[in-house]
């Protein structure tokens, strides 16, 4: 009667074998430096342009949207405070995330389920290659490093975008609109904004690696592989943010 | 008789629930070879890969150089692995790596391998140039045809000098000169480092190649066993697979007087 239930049981089952299996091996040898480095690079340098892009808009859009609001009580100088503390708390790590999913989680499934299916996996594992050391610790900390780098990126360029709008369009000076934001940021909006990058950055790098690695068949597994990795990543990020901002409303 | 390289005790592994070899049970020696036949999908290339601990079995046994692998963690296997060498059905070439890089993987990455690192390029060179393709080390596998890339397959295989060397379907999908090329790569490989050798082919010809014939060292050619004082080949077996199960397992002569209509069908198909 539950029997519908066992497959999506599974699967998480599996899902934590392979975090269980990738915390046992962060500390063992080897640690494959050049892969970190590369990955990296692929992840964090290769995600920048759409990363700036996205926090850049963030920041216009929101600073339009707020001044509209602003206006009718007659406090637009409270951009500068409105569009910080929306960035730096959902915005740049839920946005910076998403565009990370899409372009990383994607990428990781297709690499490894490319390699799975013309059993370059398998003959890792025979060649003497442990592929969680090989191929998902180095992905496991390149996007833990870079993705809270990235998001403080998106954050600050957001604050620019909200600067522009601000000093352009709603004429506020640069020290109205600088002075609101540092002032409006408290300790614990920084630490939740980089936190929650963090453990976006573990959602990922493992969901991208686990369905590369279960891929099955050939290029439509692949593709399948590709598409359930965003899906997938997508929904938890917006499932943990929303548990993770709980505990910090309720902090 | 050598000590036993490979053991197979009563070995079942399925897939979701459905048996891809059923009760196989088989064993070679040192020095040995082995001639696993049978139609696609008939649980060849399940055995090689049970064989390394690729695959776990559902039941039974699987004796790797002694030791029982079915029990050991996957973190224990590689040891053993360091020892055995494999040639994948599509070659299975790290295609973001050069094929000197491909080569050389074994030799910087198994624990056991001990190599110093001025010694890797000139052992990669010296198996590429086993396989005739020493001109290739820059190269990229997408820039090499299908015969290339398993000749290289082959060079990884065996640039660790492994005690045991499995190919998987090596002549699979190439044409009748590159398919002979190949087989008598691995003749010349097996008999010039006396490696105990399985081979999973769809093809007869294979068999016979491996069967019927010996590398010799002097002339560099592959020359009729039993010819020019060279002696026939001992040990070797065919073992031919139906359905995950193994039907058969003997000499060549006993293969082709088999009356079982399996068998001596795919015999005398090829």
């Amino acid at each position: 009667m539950l029997d519908f239930l066992k497959p999506p049981v599974l699967t998480i089952q599996e899902f934590f074998q392979l975090t269980g299996r990738v915390i046992l091996n962060l500390p063992r040898r080897p640690h494959y430096f050049k892969d970190i480095v590369l990955q990296m690079d692929i992840i964090g340098v290769g995600s920048l342009p759409i990363v700036l892009l996205t926090g850049f808009f963030s920041g216009v859009v929101m600073a339009l949207q707020m001044s509209r609001a602003l206006q009718t009580y007659g406090a637009v100088s409270q951009t500068g405070p409105i569009v910080a503390i929306t960035l730096v708390r959902e915005m740049g790590p839920v946005l910076t995330a998403i565009a990370a999913a899409g372009r990383n989680a994607a990428g990781i499934a297709s690499e490894l389920g490319s390699m799975k299916v013309t059993e370059q996996i398998d003959a890792m594992r025979a060649l003497g290659t442990d592929p969680i050391q090989k191929l998902v610790k180095p992905r496991l900390i390149a996007t833990c490093v870079m993705l809270p780098c990235l998001t403080a990126i998106a954050d600050f360029v957001g604050m620019l975008g909200g600067f522009m709008i601000a000093t352009l369009l709603l004429h506020l000076t640069s020290a109205e609109y600088w002075n609101g934001a540092y002032r409006a940021l408290a300790y614990d909006d920084v630490v939740q904004g980089l936190l929650k990058p963090f453990v976006y950055a573990i959602v990922i790098s493992l969901v991208g690696c686990f369905y590369g690695l279960r891929t099955r068949g050939g290029t439509q597994g692949v593709g399948l592989a590709t598409t359930q990795a965003v899906v997938v990543s997508i929904v938890w990020i917006f499932v943990l943010n929303a548990f993770i901002t709980k505990i910090f409303v309720s902090i | 008789m050598g000590e036993s390289v490979l053991r197979f005790e009563h070995v079942t592994v399925a897939f979701d629930g459905d048996p891809a070899i059923e009760d196989v049970s088989f064993s070679i020696d040192a020095g040995e070879s082995r001639v696993i036949l049978g139609a696609a999908a008939s649980g060849k290339t399940v055995i090689l890969k049970t064989a390394l601990g690729l695959l776990r079995p559902d039941e039974g046994r699987v004796l790797l150089f002694g030791k029982d692998i079915t029990v050991l963690a996957e973190q224990d296997l590689y040891d053993l692995r360091a020892r055995a060498g494999m040639l994948f059905q599509e070659s299975a070439l790290f295609d973001s790596l050069t094929i000197e890089e491909n080569v050389a993987y074994p030799l910087e990455n198994q624990k056991l391998v001990d190599v110093p690192n001025e010694q890797v390029r000139p052992r990669v060179a010296e198996a590429l140039r086993f396989v005739e393709l020493e001109h290739t080390l820059d190269k990229l596998p997408s820039e090499l045809s299908g015969g290339m890339r398993r000749r290289v397959g082959i060079a990884r295989a065996n640039v660790t000098a492994p005690q045991l060397v499995l190919y998987d379907s090596p002549t699979a999908g190439l044409d009748p000169i590159t398919a002979n090329n190949i087989m008598a790569l691995i003749v010349k490989e097996r008999d010039l480092r006396h490696a105990t050798t399985i081979i999973v082919t769809q093809r007869f010809q294979d068999g016979q190649i491996m069967a019927k014939y010996r590398y010799n060292a002097s002339g560099k050619t592959l020359e009729r066993a039993g010819s020019n004082g060279s002696g026939a080949v001992q040990g070797l077996k065919f073992l031919v697979m139906k359905e995950g199960r193994l039907v058969f397992e003997g000499s060549e002569e006993e293969l082709q007087q088999s009356r079982d209509a399996y068998i001596s069908k795919f015999v005398l198909r090829h």
